[in-house]
């Protein structure tokens, strides 16, 4: 039985329709009710619904065997885990962002608000341009507005939301999308059902 | 079957029994070391961070992060030195946890190491990881079968640096991604790969690799031939294995045992260290991190013990003290006391009385 971690909302119900095409299906999973996971002994697969940001800490500390977690959410907490497929959906950037006639003058500390503050600090330390982080957990966009931060760190999908609000992408610091991940040592125990699992969800990309 | 270790404190004490058994000495580390010698070789440490204090003359000292480097900067005696030890080093496992005290027991194979050496050392690996659970793999390596891949191609440090971190997590898109030329190909091959040492390298055997990784799989060979002389089925082949090459170049591996989330065994040779500290000769050893196992024991029991002894009052002491005693003999544990502990749970209990015992 593998146990796959799935990320609520959007993203995960689009990677369970995948998962059910590659032939790990679970009706349970559809039906409206409160449950929190579901089973379906015949594929050999349960399912579990958590935060985005949990995903790679389960499979991490293998309470899950595999899961679907943003690459996001990979580079900014680094866990320690297999990335084994590119599933090419939750497409989008992590951006730089700020008013579109924003200047860096380089002549004082960066103040970059970011719900990212990892994948900030590792896109600046490169430049080896000074940076102050300001940690937020939502509403990113309102921070250069307000005069909290000079730009923003965050994940751009359309443009919509910045575009809306005065501010542009300024710079692409990668490019994000949904990740099939795995626990290191379920690999080695579940060699076989994970790799098949990996065989059958890459063909259908 | 071998009975599963159930504690750290039992692990270290199978383990040791193991490696003296196989000729390896006992070696004690001092507590502290000087900060000086973590500040230098700071890229073998798993972690960057080291607890720090002001000795009485001054002088700044670690609690020791790992023991390796006090192993190896010792003075090295002619021939081949073969040590284990059981030490508590301290470091932050995950980030923003804090300082832990963590339990490891290990091996050092330091000098004059030949092939039968090398090969000792990984079956050792695999043994101690057989002497703690009967579902096992230890993950083996060699660091020159892909640095001869991204040799072959002109690369950035930043780029070899982000190939090796994709084979570490066979992530073959990224291999794809990161502009590698004729190695992603090599390397994308080498990182599918995974199963028993001998077969699987046979399949590496049939790739198109270069010189040096062939010479690299040449002496995985030699390592396949010596594990084939023990009954140690789950050594397996795995390209993902990546550790620092700043030290590490050569062989290198990593255990697992069912019911553990991550590698409960790291090692590998460690010549380059060596070298960096003006020695001569080859350097091979691995690290069992004791406290891992903790997410592999067993569930808890349901009850902290067999049987509760309550009496009422004073008078009831000696019959509560024979029933207890009767108890013990049977093999029961037992605890004896007046009044029910409240958070504890026992299979059964009884309550002494006024020259009665009766099950509540």
């Amino acid at each position: 039985m593998l146990n796959i971690a799935l990320p609520k909302g959007r993203l995960g119900e689009k990677a369970y329709e995948l998962m059910a095409r590659a032939g790990y299906e679970c009706p349970a999973i559809l039906e409206p009710n409160r449950k929190l996971t579901f089973e379906n002994p015949e594929k050999g697969v349960r399912y579990f619904w958590v935060k985005p940001s949990d995903v790679p800490i389960y499979v991490e500390r293998g309470a899950a065997d595999a899961g679907i977690a943003g690459k996001d959410i990979l580079l900014e907490y680094e866990p320690e885990v297999y990335e084994l497929l590119d599933l090419k959906m939750g497409v989008c950037r992590m951006c730089v962002a700020g008013p579109a006639d924003f200047r860096d003058d380089g002549d004082r500390t960066l103040r970059v608000a970011t719900k990212f503050p990892h994948i900030a600090k590792t896109h600046y330390g490169a430049q080896g341009r000074d940076i102050t982080i300001i940690k937020l957990n939502g509403s990113i966009e309102i921070a250069p507005l307000l005069g909290l931060s000079d730009v923003i760190v965050d994940i751009v999908e359309t443009g919509k939301t910045l575009l809306e609000n005065g501010l542009a992408p300024l710079e692409t610091v990668v490019p994000i999308s949904a990740r099939l991940i795995a626990n290191t040592a379920s690999c080695k125990f579940q060699y076989d059902a994970i790799r098949t699992m990996c065989e059958r969800l890459g063909e259908l990309l | 079957m071998t009975a599963p270790v159930q504690s750290p404190e039992q692990a270290g004490r199978v383990l040791r029994a193991l490696y003296a058994g196989y000729g390896y000495q006992p070696f004690r580390v001092q507590k502290f070391e000087r900060y000086e010698l973590y500040s230098e070789f700071r890229r073998f440490l798993a972690t960057e961070k080291v607890l720090t204090f002001t000795n009485t003359d001054g002088r700044l000292m670690a609690m020791k992060p790992d023991v390796t480097l006090s192993i190896v900067q010792t003075p090295q005696p002619e021939g081949l030195r073969k040590v284990f030890y059981h030490e508590n080093v301290y470091r932050e496992q995950r980030p923003g946890e804090g300082f832990r005290e963590i339990p490891q027991t290990g091996l050092e194979c330091i000098g004059a190491l030949d092939g039968y050496a090398v090969g000792e050392v990984v079956m050792l690996a695999a043994k101690s990881l057989a002497a703690i659970r009967d579902s096992w793999v230890l993950d083996v390596s060699h660091l020159g079968v892909v640095m001869g891949v991204l040799d072959e191609e002109d690369l950035t440090e930043e780029k070899r640096a982000a190939a090796l971190a994709a084979v570490a997590a066979k992530n073959v898109p990224a291999l794809r991604q990161l502009g590698l030329g004729g190695a992603a190909k090599a390397l994308a091959g080498l990182t599918a790969l995974y199963g028993p040492l001998s077969e699987t390298l046979g399949q590496a055997e049939a790739l198109p690799l270069p010189g040096r990784s062939r010479e690299a799989l040449g002496e995985l060979r030699a390592l396949a031939e010596q594990i084939a002389l023990y009954d140690l089925p789950n050594v397996h082949l795995d390209f993902s294995v990546v550790n620092d090459v700043a030290y590490y170049d050569d062989i290198v591996f990593r255990g697992f045992v069912e019911g553990a989330p991550s590698a409960v065994l790291s090692g590998g040779r460690y010549d380059k260290l060596l070298q960096r500290m003006g020695k001569t000769g080859g350097a091979l050893g691995f690290a069992v991190y004791l406290d891992r196992l903790e997410d592999a024991r067993a569930p808890r029991p349901a009850c902290d013990g067999d049987l509760l002894v309550c009496y009422a009052a004073a008078e009831d002491i000696p019959l509560a003290v024979q029933t207890a005693e009767a108890a013990r003999a049977r093999g029961e544990t037992v605890r004896v006391q007046a009044q029910p502990p409240k958070t504890l749970r026992y299979r059964r209990v009884l309550r002494v009385q006024k020259g009665a015992v009766t099950e509540c």
